[in-house]
């Protein structure tokens, strides 16, 4: 099968230290890619060269077969979906409000009953019109998850998104990768989590800089 | 799922960016208390001498309205830049030339409009003569729109620093005083009954020209600060 993502020959420096050389791996629709490394080790840095954020980056990423320049990359933008550290949510609007703002950053318009099944996904059901600032860390966190659910997308990108997840979020979130994948989606994640469920599940390790 | 019409996007960008400002009053309310605390401090430092602050009000007034528009714009971006936002934003394929301008444009609609509709008030407190409040509006409302358009790119240049807020003020205060010059000689002009036209046209051409041109600088000085 054609890989979605395909990367060759990548290397980044941070703060002068070269943390990531020559790394070149590829991942194909349905497919699961856990990035594993001690701390600092450049895993944060690797999914942001992947999104785009980053730019001080050597090698070649390819995503459907098209080369992606640090600018010029529309394809992506559209069908991936990147979770940082920071979920993007807005203390101040409602779950309904910040999902409806991010949808239209994406160019979306997304009706009511999606976005309502979206959180319901997710577990918030009752809470669309609750300002986040509201709600425990974990249910804002919930909030950023259900983006996931509002347009049909072919590669997530998420950085430790187990991060204040309740037990049975967790195994949720699992399950939901696993959906994803069966679905011909592609993941590509960071985490200190072990991730029990999920397969299949192939890993790279970044050793950090020595 | 449809997708959005341009129209849409600006009414889903400009509305969130309305409700996020009105739902946070107390820094909405700022540089307005600020402008009005500190034009009201001018009498006290100054004397009442009616015809010293006459002469000095429109200086005044555009002076510290400058001041509240820069107050106001260290927070520009830094919210967003903290909780994540900016980087959803940059990964949009929206043009981020867009969504800058209408992020501005609101914050100008709850800052520098604000300033600008109270300015009046303080010109009558200051003993400013009534023939140049007309001026006064229209200088401010213009000047007040290229104040928030530069500062915004300082803004964008220095919301990754902890302590952004003095470097801001060194960034954006020379960029400042042209509009200082002309809008403060604007209203100096019609309080002596003279023709205040020429400095308003070219306020008036100033905020066109920023509205077109300072996006561009915002975005990429947000790329700048972000890409790390």
């Amino acid at each position: 099968m054609q890989s979605l993502l395909d990367i060759s020959g990548l290397g980044f420096e941070r703060d002068g230290r070269q943390l990531v050389s020559g790394l070149s791996f590829a991942v194909k629709p349905g497919e699961v890619l856990r990035i594993e490394g001690p701390n600092g080790a450049g895993k944060t840095s690797l999914l942001r060269v992947l999104a785009g954020l980053y730019s001080g980056y050597q090698g070649d990423i390819r995503f459907n077969d098209e080369l992606l320049t640090s600018r010029c990359r529309p394809l992506l933008q559209q069908q991936s979906l990147f979770l940082g550290h920071s979920p993007a949510i807005k203390m101040t609007l409602t779950a309904r409000e910040n999902l409806e703002w991010l949808a239209a950053l994406q160019c979306r318009q997304v009706s009511a009953g999606i976005l309502e099944a979206a959180l319901a996904q997710v577990g918030l059901t009752g809470y669309e019109d609750v300002p986040c600032r509201q709600m425990s860390a974990g249910q804002q966190r919930r909030v950023a998850l259900a983006r996931l659910f509002l347009a049909p997308l072919s590669l997530w990108m998420l950085d430790e998104p187990f991060t204040a997840l309740d037990k049975t979020a967790v195994l949720e979130l699992e399950g939901w990768i696993n959906d994803f994948a069966a679905q011909g989606g592609a993941v590509v994640l960071t985490t200190h989590h072990d991730l029990t469920t999920v397969t299949p599940l192939q890993s790279i390790v970044l050793e950090g800089s020595r | 799922m449809n997708p959005l019409t341009l129209t849409g996007l600006c009414r889903a960008l400009l509305r969130r960016e309305l409700t996020v400002m009105l739902r946070s009053r107390a820094e909405l309310a700022n540089p307005l208390f600020f402008f009005l605390m500190v034009c009201a401090l001018f009498p006290l430092g100054l004397g009442p001498s009616p015809q010293l602050l006459a002469t000095m009000a429109p200086g005044i007034l555009w002076i510290v309205a400058l001041l509240s528009v820069l107050m106001a714009s260290d927070s520009l971006f830094r919210s967003d830049f903290e909780d994540g936002t900016l980087e959803q934003v940059l990964l949009s394929p929206v043009s981020l030339y867009l969504i800058v301008l209408i992020k501005t444009l609101g914050h100008w609609l709850l800052t520098g409009l604000p300033l600008t509709l109270l300015a009046p008030l303080l010109a009558l407190m200051l003993q400013m003569p009534s023939s140049g409040l007309v001026v006064l509006v229209l200088s401010l409302a213009a000047g007040s729109l290229v104040l928030s358009f530069i500062a915004a790119i300082g803004a964008a240049l220095t919301v990754g620093l902890k302590r952004g807020g003095v470097l801001l003020s060194l960034l954006v205060l020379p960029l400042f005083v042209p509009v200082l010059i002309f809008g403060s000689a604007a209203v100096q002009r019609a309080v002596q009954g003279m023709d205040s036209v020429s400095p308003l046209a070219l306020l008036a051409a100033m905020a066109l020209l920023s509205l077109a041109l300072a996006p561009l600088a915002i975005a990429g000085a947000l790329r700048v600060s972000l890409d790390q």
